[in-house]
């Protein structure tokens, strides 16, 4: 596992988000840009806080840009650019696949 | 009061003052209609005066006074911020404003509004910039905003009084005469500008094509009009046509437009000398596409159409599929070359197309209206005027009007924008009420208002998908969950007023 | 019944809205591309994208099918994210032999057990893009009891032919009869190209006649806006219809009778006969014709 020092997944298109992560001190902190803030931005950053601490990434800064992108989106970016901040291609489908549960 | 008809709180202030909304028709009663100050002109006198500020100063306008503009040229007018820019030069404050509306073009408002020259506005709609100053709080008084008809319907009673009229004029002749189909800038019918010139004290041709006596044909008519200057440029072609009637080749669109096509074409109002009006959407243009064909394979012919006229309609015309085009505004330039042209595209004001206090308004002969939304919810109220954030950033337009006077009222909207649903379970400003609006038709399928059981009948066989107005809102809310409650602050910086001019809602700072 | 494949839509695997939205458009399956619709640097953000856009939204309406990235370049993470996604079908892009399908049928049968998916759940195709492909057409088909159908990919095809697409089609005459023949010999779908065109509906029209006329299921289409052209040719006529429901009134009438010898306005009907009328009934009930 090779950690790298940032790492982004997403775009922004519309109904797309993109998900910057960086390192941080202590704690996950999301920054949230959303045309849908006020309606979904606890939302979000809860959803994207919670599948971090599944990937067992704990200090860490998100920057994360939304153009409406939906929960399921939301979940593939952040998912993605942990892997990629983590310098891991091969996922653990397994455990991935059991969060639908 | 308090609680009006579509269960919306009115704060008693202003209930007070304007009344609720209780009902489509309670309030369409005789009423006298409005006088105005008549300054005659005598032989030997002229009206062609230097510059704006010259018009200013013969029209003695002072603080206080309420001046109006129209919104033919959409997004391509320069008039309204050039007089405000003037006005503001010279010192003028509190004016109220009641242009028809205004665009994203008149953003340099915001500042006139900050400085005090301009304390009230009555319109339509309030774009991008303007509407979130305006949802922020800026304004002390909120703004008015009324939908056509009930703009007109204000203008004819008394309750907007214009003391000065500063109306773009894509051609005019020194004595006044005004056309829109010729200049440098046009944009085809003066319906909404025609009720000003009609009423305002006084009336100022703002042109940049000043033409030989007589300028014809003759929209508004010399002995509306008192002084005519001549400006470098009012508006921009480009803008005039912006953004609205490209036919879409969004494979959403389109299936919408299907679906509403096969609505239209499988009621009973579908039959030689039927009637419609499409709005300037992607989804509502490309209905008249589909339209097309089943209006020649069943050898249907419509006795006219009315608008808001775009190119789709044009064509439709000049293949006679439509006998007449009643055009109140026009969208892009191929409508404005088609009313200059051709006789049967016919020129009417705002009072004629959709007042609700007129002798008889044409969208009270119209059987089919397809309109567009931002929110519809499950007692089938429609939003056209605040995002799902609760900031102002759409317009009333003829929604309201159409939808109340036609036989079967169809709004089509996709399902959900991005992550904004468009079903909901209560919209966030009421535009129209539920009782008025007839068909709701998305992506996934139709649904038919409860309180129209001869459409549910009509359509019983129809082969698009039905689904109640609930299951609507939960099919979108399960691609975009819940969305959270807004928060507004205490101050109301926009009253609805209802055609009739009693308040259907009001929105709040956010 | 087999299933219709008049329509197969290519969905790009990297964009959300068009993952949401294409089940809207009335295409009998739809395909999600992680194969060239995606560049090489998104290979692993697409991939969980479709994995989450699967066991997210209903696609139970239509056939779900993924073009995977060859296994030297990421095949074997798409499909083992794929088929835990819960696709129907796997498609192999530029298939060259039989041993291209044993193996990527080993990489699923693979995961299916890893999952405690039954062997055998996911089905596969085989896209043929080259000579070499089409010369083997006959052993693809054959290759895996996975395969469902093989499809023509014609744009690779005619470069390495020397040539390019004409208007007449007469450049894929052979690589379209040969791909047919195998699949029919294997009792498996055979989906004709994509018609790069979308604009030129007169022509999208044209090709589907004739592939309709070959015998293929269906075509591969890249834009919505294709799906009511093609699924339109198909429709059966309304005397097409009505023949085949008196076909179908017959049987069940020589059923009901016992009678093994059964006729129809004077003919006989035959088991071809019969076969043709099932399949002109699923194709006026898949356009909303009246069919009982």
């Amino acid at each position: 596992m090779t950690n790298k020092q940032s790492a982004t997944a997403g775009t922004t298109e519309s109904s797309d988000i993109m998900i910057t992560l960086k390192p941080n001190q202590q704690g996950i902190q999301v920054e949230l840009e959303s045309n849908v803030k006020k309606q979904f931005g606890e939302h979000i950053t809860a959803l994207i806080t919670d599948i971090l601490q599944r990937l067992a990434i704990t200090n860490v800064k998100v920057e994360a840009v939304d153009k409406g992108a939906l929960d399921c989106t939301i979940k593939a970016r952040t998912i993605a650019a942990a892997y990629r901040l983590r310098g891991e291609s091969d996922y653990e489908w397994e455990a991935i696949n059991s969060w639908n549960d | 009061m308090g609680i009006n008809q579509v269960n919306r709180d009115i704060p008693t202030k202003y209930a007070d003052q304007y009344g609720v909304y209780d009902g489509e028709f309670t309030n369409v009663k005789p009423f006298e209609a409005a006088t105005k100050h008549v300054q005659p002109v005598k032989p030997n006198e002229t009206k062609l005066l230097a510059s704006i500020h010259d018009a200013i100063v013969k029209t003695g306008l002072k603080d206080g006074m309420t001046i109006s503009f129209h919104h033919h040229f959409r997004e391509g007018d320069f008039v309204m911020n050039m007089v405000l820019d003037e006005i503001a030069k010279m010192g003028i404050k509190d004016l109220s404003i009641a242009p028809s509306s205004i665009a994203n073009v008149h953003a340099p408002l915001i500042d006139h509004i900050k400085n005090g020259v301009v304390t009230n506005i009555t319109s339509s709609g309030l774009r991008d910039k303007v509407g979130a100053a305006i949802s922020s709080g800026i304004m002390a008084n909120p703004v008015v905003i009324r939908s056509h008809g009930g703009r007109a319907r204000a203008i004819a009673s008394g309750d907007i009084h214009i003391d000065v009229a500063f109306l773009g004029a894509p051609s005019a002749d020194a004595y006044g005469n005004i056309n829109g189909t010729k200049g440098k800038a046009t944009c085809g019918s003066l319906g909404y500008a025609m009720v000003d010139a009609k009423y305002a004290d006084q009336v100022v041709a703002v042109t940049d094509t000043l033409v030989p006596y007589p300028n014809t044909p003759i929209s508004i008519p010399q002995t509306d009009v008192d002084y005519v200057v001549q400006v470098d440029a009012i508006g921009d072609p480009d803008g005039i046509a912006k953004g609205a009637t490209r036919f879409t080749k969004n494979p959403k669109e389109l299936l919408i437009a299907e679906y509403a096509a096969k609505v239209i074409t499988a009621s009973s109002y579908f039959k030689n000398g039927f009637s419609f009006q499409t709005g300037s959407g992607g989804a509502a243009l490309a209905v008249s596409r589909f339209m097309r064909q089943a209006m020649i394979d069943q050898d249907v012919k419509a006795s006219f159409a009315l608008g808001g006229i775009t190119n789709a309609m044009v064509e439709l015309q000049k293949e006679g599929l439509v006998d007449k085009l009643i055009d109140v505004q026009d969208f892009d330039h191929p409508s404005a070359v088609s009313l200059a042209d051709n006789p049967d595209h016919y020129e009417i004001d705002a009072n004629m197309y959709a007042s609700p206090l007129s002798k008889g308004a044409v969208i009270n002969q119209l059987d089919v209206a397809i309109l567009s939304a931002l929110e519809v919810d499950t007692d089938f109220n429609v939003n056209v005027i605040t995002g799902s954030d609760g900031v102002l950033r759409g317009a009333s337009g003829g929604h309201s009007d159409t939808s109340a006077a036609c036989k079967m009222s169809m709004v089509v909207a996709p399902i959900v924008r991005g992550r904004i649903p468009t079903i909901v379970d209560e919209v966030t400003t009421v535009v129209t009420p539920g009782a008025s609006v007839d068909v709701i038709v998305t992506e996934l399928g139709i649904a038919i208002n409860p309180n129209r059981p001869d459409l549910i009948k009509m359509f019983k066989s129809l082969k698009v998908p039905q689904f109640t107005i609930e299951e609507l809102r939960d099919k979108a809310y399960a691609i975009t969950g819940v969305p959270a409650k807004i928060h507004y602050g205490d101050q109301v910086v926009a009253l609805i007023e209802y055609r009739d001019g009693h308040l259907i809602d009001v929105v709040k700072n956010v | 019944m087999e299933r219709l494949r008049r329509t197969m839509m290519f969905v790009p695997g990297a964009n959300p809205a068009m993952l949401r939205d294409a089940v809207l458009y009335g295409a009998d399956a739809i395909m999600f591309d992680l194969e060239d619709a995606v560049s090489l640097k998104e290979k692993d953000t697409a991939r969980v994208l479709v994995y989450s856009a699967l066991k997210t939204f209903d696609y139970s309406s239509v056939e779900t099918v993924v073009r995977v990235n060859a296994l030297s370049a990421g095949g074997r993470q798409d499909i083992e994210a794929m088929v835990l996604g819960g696709i129907n079908v796997v498609r192999l892009p530029k298939t060259e032999t039989a041993q291209d399908i044993v193996d990527v049928d080993e990489v699923i049968t693979a995961v299916e057990k890893k999952y405690g998916i039954p062997v055998g759940t996911t089905n596969m195709m085989a896209a043929i893009e080259s000579a070499e492909g089409v010369l083997n057409a006959r052993e693809i088909a054959k290759a895996s009891p996975r395969m469902i159908g093989i499809a023509l990919g014609a744009e690779d095809y005619v470069t390495s032919q020397k040539t390019k697409r004409y208007a007449d089609g007469a450049e894929l005459s052979f690589a379209r009869n040969y791909i047919l023949h195998s699949a029919r010999a294997a009792g498996i779908a055979a989906i004709d190209t994509v018609y790069s065109d979308v604009d030129n509906e007169a022509g999208l029209r044209r090709e589907t006649e004739l592939i309709k006329q070959l015998g293929f299921d269906g075509k591969s289409v890249i834009n919505p806006r294709q799906i009511p052209v093609i699924n339109g040719i198909y429709a059966p006529t309304v005397e097409e219809v009505q023949k085949a429901r008196e076909v179908m009134a017959g049987i069940r009438e020589a059923e009901a009778k016992g009678s093994g010898v059964i006729a129809v306005d004077g003919q006989m009907v035959d088991k071809p006969i019969v076969e043709r009328a099932e399949r002109v009934l699923a194709l006026a009930k898949a356009t909303n014709m009246e069919v009982d």
